[in-house]
């Protein structure tokens, strides 16, 4: 009785047949019919970069849907509070975007260095971006400490509409979990990339995260801060 | 070999500056905008007026984020065409809910 291997085959869209051995190698083969096998990508990125997008214009939606909650609650209520004197709230606010914007500018460098292939100088800069996430959280946690001294919780405030705390609290709480996210992303992200696990474009990755990240910013601070200025 | 390697060289560092400069530039007009609308919300009595003022220059901020840090602009327009669109359709849509706001103080929509 003689023993014969059999190669597993798959139907592919034309009709034809393709190998296992074709398929591992990564599908960018033909089949018996000599057509191509794998579509072209339709935006010419790699996936991992669309889902990225994907991600992002779905939480720019989240983001959109918080904000829009707050102005329904903003004009609904007679007596919403407006608690932001210049010091310390509006200046830290100002230092809280220079940091973030710079932030988003020492990303620009680090994946610049990372796509000509400098390794040390893109993980210094992604650890530089990391390091100011970690500052901009920190002037945020001292604007919360501030506000909460004089009063703003989740559910009661001085000054009026107790909803004002809730809505503050959860759209800059939750801009701060994305920025704590992404300084873990970053921090990973470039370790690996320093031990060669990942890849210039994982970096790249990161980098389109945390930009949306300061896009987020450019909206949450107009709207909710400087809309509500003390007078 | 030496000289073709020193000239790549040369070009790499020159085009990353032009790549850096603009990027500064662009960081640059960032800040400003953000310092604009501060100076803004002292200079303007609060109400519609002003909240279309600082949304239209988030709007401008944001668009600059995302076509140069975020490169799209440098993307296929079918990218572009396929993320864009659908984003600013959803958002647009949930302007309905503004009529209702106003509801408690006119007492109809």
């Amino acid at each position: 009785m003689s023993t014969q291997r059999i190669q597993p085959s798959y139907a592919t869209a034309s009709g034809g047949t393709l190998s296992e051995a074709n398929l591992v190698r990564g599908g960018h083969d033909t089949d018996l019919h000599g057509s191509d096998v794998m579509e072209a990508r339709p935006f010419a990125i790699p996936s991992k970069k669309l889902v990225m997008w994907l991600f992002i214009i779905s939480d720019a939606v989240t983001f959109g849907a918080m904000l829009f909650a707050y102005g329904y609650l903003k004009n609904a209520s007679p007596n919403w509070p407006a608690p932001f004197k210049f010091y310390p709230s509006i200046f830290n606010v100002l230092l809280m975007t220079f940091v973030l914007v710079s932030s988003s500018l020492t990303m620009l460098i680090a994946v610049r260095h990372a796509k000509v292939g400098d390794k040390a100088k893109a993980i210094r800069w992604t650890y530089v971006t990391a390091a100011l996430g970690i500052l901009f959280a920190v002037l945020h946690l001292r604007e919360w400490s501030s506000l909460a001294a004089e009063g703003v919780h989740m559910f009661s405030n001085p000054w009026g509409s107790p909803m004002f705390g809730a809505t503050f609290y959860s759209i800059t709480g939750l801009h701060l979990t994305h920025v704590l996210g992404g300084v873990i992303a970053l921090t990973t992200v470039g370790t690996r990339y320093g031990t060669g696990r990942y890849t210039a474009d994982d970096l790249e990755l990161g980098a389109l995260y945390w930009h949306f990240v300061d896009l987020v910013w450019m909206f949450v601070v107009p709207m909710v801060y400087l809309m509500n200025i003390a007078r | 070999m030496g000289l073709h390697w020193g000239g790549a060289s040369v070009s790499t560092d020159a085009q990353r500056n032009s790549a850096l400069g603009k990027d500064l530039v662009v960081y640059g007009i960032i800040l400003a905008i953000a310092a604009l609308q501060v100076l803004m919300a002292y200079h303007t009595a609060p109400g519609k007026q002003l909240m279309l003022q600082m949304l239209a220059l988030a709007l401008v901020q944001g668009g600059i984020a995302v076509a140069f840090f975020m490169h799209l602009r440098d993307e296929k327009r079918g990218l572009i065409l396929a993320l864009i669109p659908t984003t600013i359709f959803v958002l647009v849509m949930m302007n309905m809910i503004w009529s209702d706001s106003f509801r408690l103080f006119r007492m109809h929509p």
